[in-house]
């Protein structure tokens, strides 16, 4: 029998994981790294729902993953090709400079 | 049996006018006038035929008919019905057979004026709210057709709209009779509180089989429909829309303003005599009305110098007549002067129409004069009338206005005496201006002037002077080489009827006293059932003496007229000189409508611009609007603010929201139960 590990500590790394996508989301001007960080954001959560899938015996939160990595992949290719348009009608990935649903 | 088309009387002149109304401004005028005058001249026959239905041995008084029910609330119903009584009878004779001619004369008189089907489709309206009128069986649907009456009297005043005159008239009639319509629903009220029932039959029969029923409550509700009475009837203090009624055109005024419409107030008051005969108060307030009307009326009407205002003042004058008659308990007598009156004024009005119209619109009698010999056809029906509305024996006025005078004063009324003088001193003034309008437009020299004006066109122009080419294109070249000529013969005939029955129709009517059998009186009997022949053969004497007596004073009216504007045809304005505060006074209709307009209608203005304009309407009402504008304005501003269009802003919004979720989660508890 090996130690379980507890799942405080599952928690504790997917509140980590989700407040430094937090804080890079607040923090970073480049739009491909606020990406990257909503990746982050997203894979914390996940973390979360197979913690808790694992402890309660609950096969929901893990097929709730799949979900979450399906609708991510898709956020992903339409992110990425709204990002190289934005690149390719601005010349820039500054998010403070492009504001243009600002009244 | 006729009653089985008793409906068609009202919906045939509906549809004429939906007829009319909806495709007439597409129809030829002859389509028009044909629709018109079917849809007028079929409820005429059905009527005809509905009178030897019901004179016929062994018919019965009273015919009712019912198409189910209009208005059930619980045990209050009320019923599409209809009843013919006697008194019925007699008004749908008089609406249904003037009507039919006052149509075929419109359709002369209206030839050549504009907007001919709107004229039509508006006289069948009123035709058929009139006959609704006399026919409901209850307070409600008899209301129906006193509003409809108003309706169609509103359209008809203001047909020339243009006109700021004629439209302000309409308008003011409208106002004026929806006070009296006030009252009217007040006593409707107060029917539905104390019998529950507004049918006639219901109300009349719980007030019958309760013989100690007196005063109290009767008295209010007699006291609210004699309001409603005075506005319709055009009786003081609401008698001021109906000399400005004569904007409309003449023969609006000959119908509604004349013969049918103004006399629905006495038609309800008889219709309401059970009522009435319970309160001796509210009887009173009617006789000292109709008298205090008939003399200012009358006095008023000896100064005016429009023709059709003095027939107006002529015909309140009348209606006041007829509201004594019904005052002093005499409701067959005051029924009795509504239909000789409807004779001798529609032919009174039509003929003056017809003097409008040899003159090309002129209307006021100074410019008249001389048109004896010019216009003889109009002359002698006018005459014929003249001597009937005077009261000359044997013409239709003398019996019904002699009725009348003699039930006031053999009535048990505590100044009975005093409103026979009144209505005495009127007959004189009556004779006086109308022999004063006799003489002032048929007798002397012309006044009128031949001019280029009447040359070119020389046909009706009545109001519009912008009808030229139509005018000379329609008519004959005789009447344009001839400035003053007689009218046609449309227009003629019903002129030549109605000049019979204003010789004849007062014979219905002969009291027992000059060997007659009074037909009319027994033949209402059945209705008012007022035992009242025992009084009249009870004082032959005094009733001939009494018809003597008004015969006199005619004769005096007569012969001032005669000396003022006959023989010496300037003494008039003389006297009109020598007392000029009087005369101003009265030749300005003793300033009432100035006094209307500074007791209520300024003030009500004044309230209406100040208190609710001002106050309510910019202060409370706007100001509230304002104020949810700039609170709206004012949080918009703030929240545009946080739109920065900066996606981290967001975020970091988004972010400590969610942080103040968790911590709220997280301690929410531990607050709460603190």
């Amino acid at each position: 029998m090996h130690a379980q590990v507890p799942i405080s500590a599952y928690l504790i790394l997917a509140a980590v994981l989700f407040s430094i996508g937090v804080g890079a989301f607040l923090i970073k001007r480049n739009i491909i790294t606020v990406f990257m960080s909503i990746e982050l954001m997203l894979n914390a959560v996940n973390l979360t729902f197979v913690a808790f899938a694992h402890s309660w015996h609950q096969i929901g939160g893990q097929i709730f993953v799949f979900f979450v990595m399906v609708v991510a992949a898709a956020e992903a290719a339409v992110g990425l090709a709204i990002i190289i348009a934005i690149f390719r009608t601005r010349q820039t990935l500054n998010v403070d400079q492009i504001d243009l649903m600002k009244s | 049996m006729p009653s089985e088309y008793l409906w068609l009387i009202p919906l045939l002149p509906f549809a004429g006018f939906l007829i009319n109304g909806t495709l007439g401004r597409k129809f030829p005028r002859a389509l028009v006038s044909a629709v018109a005058l079917i849809s007028t001249a079929v409820p005429a026959a059905i009527v005809a035929w509905l009178w030897s239905a019901m004179l016929a041995p062994g018919a019965p008084g009273v015919i009712n008919i019912t198409s189910g029910p209009w208005i059930a609330i619980s045990d209050f119903q009320v019923n599409f019905a209809f009843t013919v009584d006697h008194l019925t009878l007699i008004m749908l004779g008089v609406v249904t057979g003037v009507g039919f001619l006052i149509h075929i004369y419109s359709v002369g008189y209206m030839a050549h004026e504009e907007g001919y089907w709107r004229f039509f489709a508006y006289l069948n309206l009123f035709m058929f709210f009139m006959s609704v009128l006399v026919l409901a069986s209850s307070f409600l649907l008899l209301f129906v057709g006193w509003e409809g009456v108003g309706l169609a009297s509103y359209l008809l005043i203001g047909f020339y709209f243009k006109k700021d005159s004629a439209a302000d008239a309409g308008k003011k009639a409208f106002i004026v009779n929806r006070i009296g319509d006030f009252g009217f629903l007040l006593a409707m009220f107060l029917l539905v509180q104390n019998f529950g029932s507004l049918d006639f039959g219901h109300v009349f029969n719980a007030i019958s089989v309760n013989p100690d029923w007196h005063g109290g409550i009767l008295t209010a509700i007699a006291l609210l429909l004699v309001v409603g009475a005075a506005g319709k009837s055009a009786q003081i203090p609401l008698y001021v829309w109906l000399p400005d009624a004569m904007e409309g055109p003449t023969p609006v005024s000959a119908l509604i303003h004349a013969a049918t419409m103004v006399t629905a107030g006495i038609y309800m008051v008889a219709r309401c005599h059970t009522l009435f005969d319970r309160s001796p108060y509210a009887l009173g307030v009617v006789a000292i009305i109709g008298a205090v009307t008939a003399i200012f009326a009358a006095s008023m009407g000896m100064v005016q110098h429009d023709i059709k205002r003095v027939l107006a003042y002529s015909t309140v004058s009348q209606l006041g007549y007829m509201f004594l008659a019904c005052g002093v308990g005499a409701y067959a007598a005051g029924i009795f002067h509504l239909v000789t009156h409807a004779f001798f004024k529609a032919l009174l009005f039509l003929a003056a129409g017809s003097v409008i119209h040899a003159l090309g619109g002129e209307q006021d009698m100074r410019n008249m004069g001389g048109l004896r010999q010019r216009i003889p056809v109009t002359f002698w029906t006018m005459t014929a009338a003249v001597f009937a509305i005077c009261g000359v024996w044997p013409f239709a006025g003398f019996y019904s206005k002699d009725e009348i005078l003699f039930r006031a004063f053999v009535s048990d009324n505590p100044i009975a005496k005093l409103l026979w003088l009144v209505g005495l001193i009127t007959a004189g003034m009556t004779a006086f201006y109308m022999f004063r309008l006799w003489f002032k437009t048929f007798f002397g020299e012309p006044r009128f002037e031949e001019s280029s004006d009447l040359h070119n066109h020389g046909a009706a122009v009545h109001t519009h002077a912008d009808t030229h080419a139509v005018l000379v294109a329609n008519h004959d070249d005789n009447h344009s080489a001839h400035g003053v000529h007689e009218s046609p013969w449309i227009m003629l005939f019903p002129l030549v009827i109605l000049g019979i029955l204003s010789v004849v129709g007062g014979w219905i009517g002969v009291p027992a006293a000059q060997g007659g059998h009074n037909e009319i009186e027994h033949f209402l009997d059945p209705v008012f059932s007022t035992g009242a022949a025992e009084a009249v053969t009870a004082s032959r004497g005094l009733e001939l003496g009494l018809a003597a007596i008004s015969l006199v004073v005619v004769a005096i009216g007569f012969y001032i007229a005669f000396l003022l504007y006959y023989r010496k045809p300037g003494t008039a304005a003389s006297y009109a000189q020598r007392f000029p505060a009087l005369y101003r006074l009265v030749s300005n209709k003793f300033y009432i409508d100035e006094l209307y307009g500074l007791v209520i209608v300024t003030p009500l203005l004044m309230f209406t611009r100040l208190i609710l304009g001002g106050l309510i309407d910019t202060g409370l009402v706007n100001g509230s609007g304002w104020a949810a504008a700039a609170i709206a304005r004012g949080t918009g501003a703030a929240a545009n603010r946080a739109q920065s269009g900066n996606i981290r802003s967001y975020a970091g919004w988004l972010a400590l929201g969610a942080a103040l979720v968790l911590l709220v989660m997280i301690f929410g508890r531990a607050l709460w139960a603190l």
